[in-house]
């Protein structure tokens, strides 16, 4: 089928900025997650939440 | 499983689905064949696009005048998710130019609007990196995100007043534009599909900002104790 490799490429490079906005997003959101939990080991024990 | 990631593997099934739809159920278009597939993807992402702008729009007019900054948080999440539909949408386009048109690009009205649009956008989120103090940055980019907004309904228009390289609209178009009922039916699943994805995004880019917040409190807190 004549174009069919660019309705492909199309489809694959939009799948792709997705895919790494959403990784982008989670990896900075396990990074807050690490912090958050490490800041709160850090307060003293009458002051954690 | 948190609500969050149930919507995700929803968006997840849905955006499958409307592929699958986009391939095996519409029929194929006459004149441009196989290539008008991508008019599923490219047309349902820009819709998307537009809806996250509109949702960055009203948290910025929201904290204009509330100045809390929840809103802040939730203009910056649907900026950058609407920057990522357009980036598709102007991935996409010229891909589905090239064989219809035989270019890449021209710099007619829909596609420079459009090409405009995702210049304001990127301004809007380099802006944010320019201002340090957060309520300043807060004010300054709600500012220019309600600015940015204008954009969007001259990218709509713009096929609709000036008759230029990109095609006449097919969905609201008036009485001589329209979709074979399939196409229709498959078009606004797929927009249905990425408008779930589009807020599924929205929700986990927002959760970043919230968490930056808990990081802020937790240090403030901690230089206190």
């Amino acid at each position: 089928m004549k174009n069919l490799d660019s309705v492909f490429a199309a489809y694959v490079i939009g799948w792709a900025v997705f895919f790494v906005f959403y990784i982008t997003v989670a990896r900075r959101t396990a990074t807050l997650r690490t912090e958050i939990d490490r800041l709160k080991n850090s307060l003293p024990a009458g002051s954690k939440k | 499983m948190t609500k969050r990631l149930l919507l995700g593997v929803v968006a997840l099934v849905l955006v499958i689905a409307s592929a699958y739809a986009s391939f095996y159920i519409a029929p194929e278009e006459r004149t441009m064949g196989v290539i008008q597939r991508i008019f599923y993807f490219h047309v349902a992402s820009a819709w998307a696009g537009f809806s996250a702008f509109l949702i960055c729009f009203v948290a910025n007019l929201l904290y204009v005048w509330r100045r809390d900054q929840k809103y802040d948080w939730l203009g910056v999440s649907a900026a950058e998710v609407g920057l990522a539909f357009t980036t598709i949408v102007l991935i996409t386009g010229p891909i589905w130019a090239h064989p219809v048109w035989g270019i890449w690009w021209t710099w007619d009205a829909r596609l420079t609007s459009t090409f405009i649009l995702w210049l304001l956008y990127v301004s809007y989120l380099l802006l944010r990196t320019l201002v340090e103090e957060p309520d300043r940055r807060a004010l300054l980019s709600s500012l220019f995100g309600i600015f940015a907004f204008l954009d969007v309904p001259l990218v709509f228009g713009a096929i609709r007043w000036w008759r230029t390289q990109h095609p006449s609209p097919v969905i609201m178009g008036g009485a001589n534009s329209g979709l074979e009922p399939t196409m229709k039916a498959v078009f606004f699943f797929s927009a249905f599909a990425m408008h779930v994805l589009m807020v599924f995004l929205v929700l986990e880019r927002y959760n970043v900002e919230k968490m930056s917040d808990e990081v802020d409190v937790l240090r403030r807190e901690l230089e206190t104790a």
